[in-house]
């Protein structure tokens, strides 16, 4: 059973059943969908793009910080630069990137669902995301704001620039955030299939499921607040007007009570992929397994109490600088754990050191490095010489790129033949993880050292001592736009002319590849009755379960 | 499990109820779903106020007198009417989901007819008080001409005012339309003993509107 069922890929048939990609390929069978797996590449595709603006941005950005003085273009349209940079990567690509693409893609695979709870609000909040963008991109070509993604009160409410059209569309997706956060911890909560207690549901969906409640409780928040910066704009309100008695810092802690635990719907969405390639890559059983699920909710949990250390200068009491200090390291205490878990699982696997590999090594240093950082920023006095630099630019790349694009990237690897049946090039892959690695830290160390000599973040013109570290930062970005552009350019080949690969090319345990790769529309013939852990690599696999599905 | 396995279409259990979805195993299994996430809902609800509360407890905290002030000088009898209103109206949705449960469907349309009047209710008196204060230019932030509090912080109070309770009508607009379609659809037999979810969903969702009004009753009108 098992040999036929590989010649048959190894020939090229289609397999036994017809996947998703082929149940309707009309343009409309797609836009009207409800299968998670559909609304999954959907989503991909889309925040792909936004990756791509938002890359733009940044190139440009860094283009124009090869010479101190005016180069290239003026003050405003740098500062314009770096709001829509923010603002398209963190709105538009990170938040919704693991979280509803894989996310949408792999979750109901993990628990051994058929689809979503709520499959129509699944969809929904695609659209809703899709329209927020519209309202972004519509506010970008129409010149943009110019008050950095942060959109403090009260240049924010004064500066001319386009700032409500971009509120709104921050507002509007928002609501998508919200609808798959709540799609996600029901779907986790009453889809199990037979079989998957909760200490037996796989590490990537416990992350994500402390991502939903941080998408569920955190961002009505920002909802609110962004609707009272644009109430302030248009009719005049004056909550964070202190000409009418209103408190612009608790703006900014409306603000960071959303924006900080938008880093976590960030970061652990990340850890969830490397969690799951962890285990796959080093065939070893999730060490620490416990720890590491807990952790998440640790995270999670903790995230909400930390938004203070972002106010660190902004007139906040002595107490409150420490009390948010203090709690803030818990997240490293937390990360920590899960970091020498991960590598507990490598040690001694038998590790197979392929594309997502790569980034798994990746990410692990980038989050550390990133991590330490941030814990070394907690520190109020520390803090205070490091705020608004680039120290903390670097700090948060590291974070944001270093850790969460890695894992993405690791888990667009890992999940491309699961999501289309098909093998990219591994040898590019490499070459790709390798460019990438290498230019990310060329991009950002020397933003660290720039930050530490005391070169501000968001200033158009610098003084020439700093030239040479931004030259080399430059350098460094178009490494690593060149490695996006490979990964691009081998995974549309990819897409069309690679080779078709078997139901399960990683050999992985992950509940995920129970089912062919790519899965029919509705998943499984027989909802599957899970008898052992995920990513159990001691056993054999019980008889038809893994190889020949 | 063998229901679960099946696909969809092939097996008649699937077949048998129309308000089963495909990828649900039991219709019991599809309510709990479809009430935790109503919960859920509820809470991302509860955090959009949570905001406006907070922004009024800093801001009563840092000006007193103002907000007592202010607060003497709101429609008390139009706050207090609203509160009876919608306390009622919580009732006649309960009686409604009670009735659906026990098998009277018209009993439980008219339940519902009663509580949409009373939405409009709400709304018509809330629309009185708005009047009132825009002749009496108790308005928000720049707008504010109301001469007989004139405390520094006034205007604060009108801009918090004016968000909770514009914030709240826009909640009872969309829990009208959410009942409305409910009410049509247990005219049309849609619910019965057995199916009930969607008018219990409506009933907590209004349930919560009313919740949020009885905490923006006391801080807006009495203290």
């Amino acid at each position: 059973m098992r040999q036929s069922e590989e010649d048959r890929h190894q020939l090229g048939a289609p397999p036994a059943h017809e996947s998703y990609l082929c149940d309707g390929t009309t343009v409309m069978s797609w836009l009207n969908t409800r299968d998670h797996k559909r609304i999954g590449v959907m989503f991909l595709v889309a925040v792909v793009f936004f990756f791509f603006v938002g890359g733009i941005f940044a190139m440009a950005l860094r283009l124009k910080l090869l010479y101190p003085g005016p180069f290239l273009y003026d003050a405003l349209t740098y500062n314009r630069l770096f709001t829509l940079h923010g603002v398209t990567m963190i709105f538009l690509f990170m938040i919704p990137a693991i979280p509803s693409a894989f996310g949408n893609f792999v979750l109901p695979l993990m628990i051994g669902a058929r689809d979503v709870a709520f499959p129509r609000l699944n969809l929904a909040s695609f659209y809703v995301y899709l329209a927020g963008a519209v309202l972004a991109i519509w506010a970008m070509v129409h010149g943009g704001a110019d008050t950095g993604w942060t959109f403090y009160t009260p240049y924010s409410t004064t500066t001319p620039t386009m700032v409500f059209p971009l509120l709104l569309g921050v507002f509007v997706v928002g609501f998508s955030s919200i609808l798959t956060g709540i799609n996600f911890i029901v779907t986790v909560h009453t889809l199990r299939a037979p079989g998957i207690s909760w200490v037996r549901l796989p590490l990537f969906v416990w992350s994500i499921y402390g991502t939903s409640i941080i998408q569920v409780l955190a961002t009505p928040v920002l909802t609110l607040t962004v609707l009272l910066v644009a109430l302030e704009r248009v009719l005049g309100f004056g909550i964070f007007d202190p000409a009418r008695g209103g408190d612009p810092v608790l703006f900014q802690h409306f603000f960071w009570f959303y924006s900080h635990p938008a880093v976590y719907i960030m970061v652990l969405p990340a850890m969830a992929v490397i969690s799951e390639c962890v285990a796959t890559f080093s065939r070893k059983n999730p060490f620490g397994y416990k720890a590491i699920a807990y952790s998440s909710l640790g995270i999670a949990f903790v995230g909400f109490f930390t938004w203070g250390h972002h106010l660190f200068v902004a007139g906040q009491s002595v107490f409150d600088n420490g009390a948010f200090g203090v709690l803030s390291m818990f997240v490293g205490i937390f990360t920590a754990i899960k970091v020498f878990n991960w590598i507990g699982t490598m040690y001694r696997g038998a590790i197979s050191f392929k594309t997502p590999f790569a980034y798994i090594c990746g990410f692990l240093f980038f989050l550390v490095f990133g991590g330490m950082t941030g814990v070394a920023l907690a520190t109020v006095a520390l803090d205070v010489h490091w705020h608004d630099t680039y120290f903390i630019v670097a700090h948060f790349h590291f974070i944001m790129v270093g850790a969460t694009i890695m894992a993405f990237l690791a888990g667009l690897h890992y999940w491309f033949p699961k999501m289309f049946g098909r093998t990219y090039h591994e040898g590019w892959g490499l070459v790709a993880a390798s460019l990438i690695i290498l230019g990310f830290n060329a991009t950002f160390i020397p933003q660290f050292l720039l930050g530490n000599n005391g070169m501000p973040r968001r200033y158009y013109q610098y003084p020439d001592h700093f030239q040479a570290l931004n030259v080399a930062s430059t350098a460094g970005a178009t490494l690593l736009g060149f490695g996006f552009l490979i990964i691009f350019i081998y995974l549309v080949i990819a897409l069309r002319w690679g080779p078709r690969c078997e139901p399960n090319p990683w050999r992985s345990k992950g509940f995920e590849w129970l089912t062919e790769s790519p899965p029919p529309t509705h998943n499984f013939d027989q909802i599957p009755h899970i008898t052992q852990d995920p990513h159990d690599y001691r056993t054999h696999a019980p008889s038809g379960v893994y190889a020949d599905v | 499990m063998s229901e679960a396995a099946a696909l969809p279409g092939e097996h008649p259990v699937h077949g048998a109820d129309e308000h089963l979805a495909h990828h649900f195993s039991s219709l019991e299994r599809q309510v709990d779903a479809s009430r935790l996430g109503m919960w859920l809902f509820l809470c991302t609800e509860v955090l959009l106020f949570a905001g406006l509360f907070v922004g009024y407890s800093v801001y009563r905290y840092s000006f007193p007198a103002a907000f007592a002030a202010s607060s003497r000088a709101s429609e008390i009898w139009a706050g207090t009417l609203n509160t009876a209103v919608l306390i009622t109206s919580s009732l006649t949705v309960a009686l409604a989901i009670h009735f659906v449960c026990a098998g009277r469907q018209r009993a439980a349309v008219v339940c519902l007819a009663i509580t949409l009047f009373f939405a409009v209710a709400f709304l018509g008196i809330k629309a009185i008080e708005y009047t009132a204060h825009f002749h009496e230019h108790q308005l928000p932030g720049r707008y504010y001409r109301f001469e007989e509090v004139r405390l520094p912080g006034a205007e604060m109070y009108w801009a918090l005012y004016f968000l909770m309770t514009g914030l709240h009508a826009l909640h009872v607009l969309v829990g009208m339309t959410v009942l409305s379609v409910i009410a049509w659809r247990t005219a049309h037999g849609y619910y019965s003993p057995h199916y009930y979810v969607g008018i219990e969903l409506a009933g907590l969702y209004w349930h919560l509107v009313d919740l949020i009004w009885i905490f923006l009753f006391p801080l807006l009108y009495l203290i």
